[in-house]
């Protein structure tokens, strides 16, 4: 098992490098940093000077190894629009776009897996046909749609629950939560549904897709010929075979859920990065999208370590270690 | 007949699908004493699998039984409801499935199977139930048994895999054990020490066993009596010798001439022309007369039934030409 999370690392050791690489090749084409920083009534020497504090004057591969130092160490440098520290900048919005993540992730689990099992199970009944179509609903529309939907009818028609920002918010340490405040909690539910919509459809045809292989199984039908009880079988023996390719899609979907917040962050104006990066764009921020790209990266990376020694953890039969008892033994 | 563990009577399952009902047993009647091994014995597609599947009350959807009785020691089972037959399943009816390699849930501990098994039917807490499994993995003679509870189904070999699906058929002492082509995915050499352990368990519990297999060898070695089913129907009932060295149905005779054996002297194996009828094509009377040689008038038109030892053939009722 060490030598198994040995190697993993090492791998995304390997991405993040080639991903700082991109990252560095974008702050070096998109113009010249120096012009973006000085006033206009620069003399030449001033900007000399600057180019030469930068260090943009050093070779391409030192660049490149102070820019991946810095990285390593949380530094990438100044915004150029507002001249604050780029991950003091990125430290303040990611809690926000964080807790959206994880409260549409586990969302999209609590409702799409019992859905997904239940239409698997009862794959002839009408409730489970009409919840089938649903998901097709679910999965065409796009989340900005959903998330105006959704203000229209909580927020304007029926204003039970705030259709912009986040509420109120509580520091711990220099994480900032919403998740402890009445109205924090409040103005994350309409963002995380919309976010999580798209979740669910694909988390329930998972689970149904998986289900109905699984249910044909021996194994399933010899825990019922030893008595185990029809809801036991399917919802403990059936579904956890199920979940492998869950925690897969689950653990890939963080990072996109990531990447797609900057919608719903945007529709709902909630001050995460992908707001963040939104403004960044329109400015030509370089440094906040360098940041914005390789924080998202970094997220990627381990989130996929993170699922594959998951694997290994619900699949004895991918631990190294077993895997050598198995084969002496078989 | 208080020793009648299994009393299966005029067994009908039925399917019903698009182009009509099929009906896949017709008037199958069977029963087992304790101690005894009825050996089950046809082509694929006879309808062996069914019959055991029908008394754990596991036919597949749409699949239903649609006549006769199905008996547990006096009690009638094939009425109960699902939940009451959860009672029976396990409890008083082990099974032992085909592929010992796909019948274990390949994720949980073969301990724990042990054990939620044990804890479903009895009282016992999960200490001493871990004790059960132990004493179980031993009897059916897993080596190292304390070590092997924590192992998972991928570390054991075929044959140890069948050993531990036995274990889990008998976690709650049943009456009845319905073996399901036990050894037909094993290699030889193992498939002996499973049909050896499955007598022995036969012999020391007094279980009742069902032993469905397409292998009259395996018949010949383990069973006491012998069942031969031919499209979902019963053919010929009796004890083993008598239906190895004696066979009265045409289909028995051809069935054992079809064994190549190794003392004998015959060069050639013989073999039953044509194949079996598919369910939507049995033909009427007996319904193996499109095969026989010997069929007469009478074997086409009207089905021959038994109910106990016998022969269901016209020739051999009649004791002359039919």
């Amino acid at each position: 098992m060490i030598a198994f999370l040995l190697k993993r690392t090492a791998n995304a050791a390997f991405v993040m490098l080639a991903v700082a690489f991109l990252a560095f090749l974008i702050f070096r084409s998109f113009g010249d940093p120096v012009e973006m920083m000085v006033n206009e009534q620069a003399t030449q020497a001033e900007r000399a000077e600057l180019r030469e504090r930068l260090g943009l004057n050093d070779g391409f591969l030192t660049q490149y190894i102070r820019f991946v130092t810095n990285a390593v160490q949380g530094d990438f440098g100044i915004s150029y629009r507002n001249q604050q520290d780029v991950m003091v900048l990125i430290a303040e919005r990611l809690p926000a776009t964080f807790e959206l993540v994880l409260v549409a992730t586990v969302i999209s689990l609590v409702v799409g897996i019992p859905l997904g099992v239940f239409t698997a199970v009862h794959r002839n009944s009408r409730l489970a046909d009409a919840l089938q179509l649903t998901s097709i609903v679910g999965v065409s529309l796009p989340s900005f749609v959903v998330g105006i939907l959704l203000i229209l009818a909580f927020s304007v028609t029926l204003g039970w629950l705030p259709a912009f920002g986040r509420g109120e918010t509580v520091d711990i340490g220099w994480w900032s939560t919403g998740l402890l405040t009445p109205s924090g909690r409040a103005a994350l539910v309409l963002p995380a549904i919309s976010l999580a919509t798209f979740q669910i459809t694909l988390v329930m045809r998972l689970v149904r897709a998986e289900m109905l292989e699984t249910l044909r199984t021996d194994y399933v039908k010899f825990a019922r010929a030893r008595g185990v009880p029809r809801a036991r079988v399917h919802w403990i023996h059936a579904l956890r075979n199920c979940l492998m390719p869950v925690i897969t899609l689950t653990g890939m979907q963080i990072g996109n859920l990531i990447a797609f917040a900057l919608v719903t962050e945007t529709v709902f104006q909630w001050p995460g990065m992908g707001l963040l990066f939104i403004q960044a764009v329109t400015f030509v921020d370089i440094p906040v999208m360098a940041a914005y790209l390789m924080l998202v990266s970094f997220i990627f990376v381990v989130l996929n370590t993170i699922v594959d020694v998951t694997y290994a953890w619900v699949d004895p039969r991918l631990r190294d270690d077993t895997a050598a008892a198995g084969g002496a033994n078989g | 007949m208080t020793d009648t563990v299994l009393d299966v009577r005029d067994l009908r399952v039925e399917f019903p699908t698009r182009r009509g009902v099929l009906t896949a047993l017709d008037g199958v009647s069977l029963s087992i004493r304790r101690g005894e091994i009825l050996g089950v014995v046809g082509e694929s597609g006879a309808g062996k699998s069914m019959t055991g599947m029908a008394i754990l009350g596991l036919l597949e959807p749409p699949g239903r039984i649609a006549g006769g009785e199905i008996h547990l020691s006096g009690d009638r089972i094939d009425t109960l409801s699902e939940s009451e037959m959860e009672q029976v399943r396990g409890r008083r009816i082990g099974a032992i499935f085909q592929d010992p390699l796909t019948s274990l849930n390949p994720l949980f501990r073969v301990g724990d199977q042990l054990i939620e098994t044990i804890r479903l039917h009895t009282d016992l807490t999960r200490d001493q139930a871990g004790q059960r499994a132990l004493g179980l993995l031993r009897e059916v003679g897993i080596p190292a048994p304390e070590d092997r509870m924590n192992s998972f189904p991928h570390q054991f070999s075929g044959g140890m895999r069948q050993r531990v699906v036995i274990a889990l058929a008998l976690c709650a002492e049943p009456e009845l054990i319905v073996a399901d082509e036990p050894t037909t995915a094993l290699d030889v050499s193992i498939q002996a020490q499973i049909t050896a352990l499955l007598r022995q368990l036969c012999t020391e519990r007094g279980t009742a066993v069902m032993l469905v297999t397409h292998d009259m060898g395996v018949i010949a070695e383990t069973a006491d009596r012998v069942a031969v089913m031919y499209a979902g129907r019963l053919v010929e009932t009796g004890p083993v010798d008598d239906v190895v060295r004696r066979p009265q149905h045409p289909y028995t005779a051809g069935l054992m001439g079809s064994i190549p054996g190794l003392r004998s002297d015959v060069e050639e194996l013989s073999m039953i022309p044509g194949s079996m009828p598919r369910l939507d094509a049995i033909p009427p009377g007996c319904a193996f007369n499109p095969r026989c040689d010997k069929a007469g008038p009478r074997c086409r038109r009207e089905a021959p039934r038994i109910t106990g030892e016998g022969a269901a053939c016209w020739l051999a009722m009649e004791g002359s030409t039919a």
